[in-house]
């Protein structure tokens, strides 16, 4: 069974989001060696869109490819989850955000890669052994971060308690899903507990969390990042270097 | 940028099985988990190996170039050390 093109969107439309927002700290990381990691990082991610983008472009039938997809649709068409979107903050949100997006994707890529989609496994199968390292790097600085200094500690905290609502959405039922989002729950919080548990942090209670993302209903803050990645190809439609 | 900088580490990579590390660079990290992974990164992008060593530079004790013709000079006048001096006896087949 093939997947369907709104359900390839959104996991593409996560990945694609999430690489911009990473993108937003080159050259502006903590030190050097950290803008060459999460610039890697939003490569990885970016290299998951396209394959994504481009395949759901096929699954709709109606011509438009990845650059379409990706630069000429508006905020309500896009179909990430909140959480990939939301800004940077500091460091401790960025690393956060990775966390929580990472240890959702690693359990998902994974079983997509054994689902009856060909296509879609073949892609899943690739982004895995990506992400694996993505979990690698986002738990090594939140257990530091966590552990680490009085300031440093209460603000990874502070990080984890903002974002810890928005990653409800990510396990919210989708009957086009081939792989059921509520499994994929119990990997996430067995990573994410055992992370936030060597960082010294407290894992927030689980409450009403926001959605509307997977329908293209957004924060404000997609149309900024929106006008940012887009201005260029809609300035100078077809523009190549 | 922060005002105190990260302890420095030298990077050894192994290009592949049967090669020895082989010395590529130097980073920046807080730890030597973080190191590797940074050399992860900065080092092994395009293939460039299969193994990473990261050592601490300060761990690394270097000959100083003032010795260089007390510690390497000597070396320079003995041919019998390079085994091309010897010449090898006729009838020896297998050496």
């Amino acid at each position: 069974m093939t997947a369907t093109f709104e359900y390839v969107l959104g996991l593409a439309d996560d990945a694609l989001i999430s690489s911009q927002r990473l993108a937003e700290w080159y050259a502006a990381a903590p030190e050097m060696e950290e803008d060459v990691a999460l610039a890697n990082i939003a490569l990885d991610q970016l290299g998951a869109a396209r394959l994504l983008l481009s395949y759901a472009g096929e699954l709709e039938g109606a011509g438009r490819d990845e650059d379409a997809l990706a630069y000429l649709r508006g905020d309500r068409e896009f179909r990430n989850a909140l959480l990939v979107e939301l800004p940077n903050g500091d460091f401790a949100v960025t690393i956060a955000k990775l966390l929580f997006l990472s240890a959702y994707q690693l359990p998902l890529y994974a079983a997509l890669s054994e689902c009856g989609d060909e296509r879609l496994a073949a892609i899943a199968g690739k982004a895995r052994n990506e992400t694996a390292y993505h979990v690698d790097h986002s738990s090594l600085w939140t257990i530091r971060l966590g552990d680490g200094t009085a300031e440093s500690h209460r603000r990874m905290q502070a990080a984890v308690d903002e974002l810890w609502p928005y990653t409800d959405e990510l396990f919210a039922a989708d009957e086009r899903a081939p792989v059921d989002p509520a499994t994929l729950r119990g990997p996430w919080l067995a990573t994410v507990e055992r992370v936030l548990a060597e960082a010294t942090l407290t894992r927030p209670a689980d409450a009403w969390g926001p959605t509307g993302g997977r329908d293209g209903v957004h924060t404000e803050h997609l149309s900024y990042l929106l006008a940012e990645m887009q201005v260029l190809h809609r300035a100078h439609p077809g523009a190549t270097w | 940028m922060s005002d105190v900088s990260w302890p420095l580490w030298e990077v050894f990579v192994r290009a592949r099985r049967g090669l020895s590390h082989t010395h590529v660079g130097s980073l920046r990290a807080p730890d030597a988990a973080m190191a590797l992974r940074n050399a992860r990164d900065l080092y092994t992008r395009r293939q460039e190996g299969v193994s990473i060593w990261v050592v601490p530079a300060a761990g690394i004790t270097a000959s100083s170039p003032d010795e260089k013709d007390a510690f390497f000079e000597p070396a320079a006048d003995k041919v019998y050390r390079h085994p091309t001096f010897y010449q090898v006896p006729d009838g020896v087949a297998h050496l």
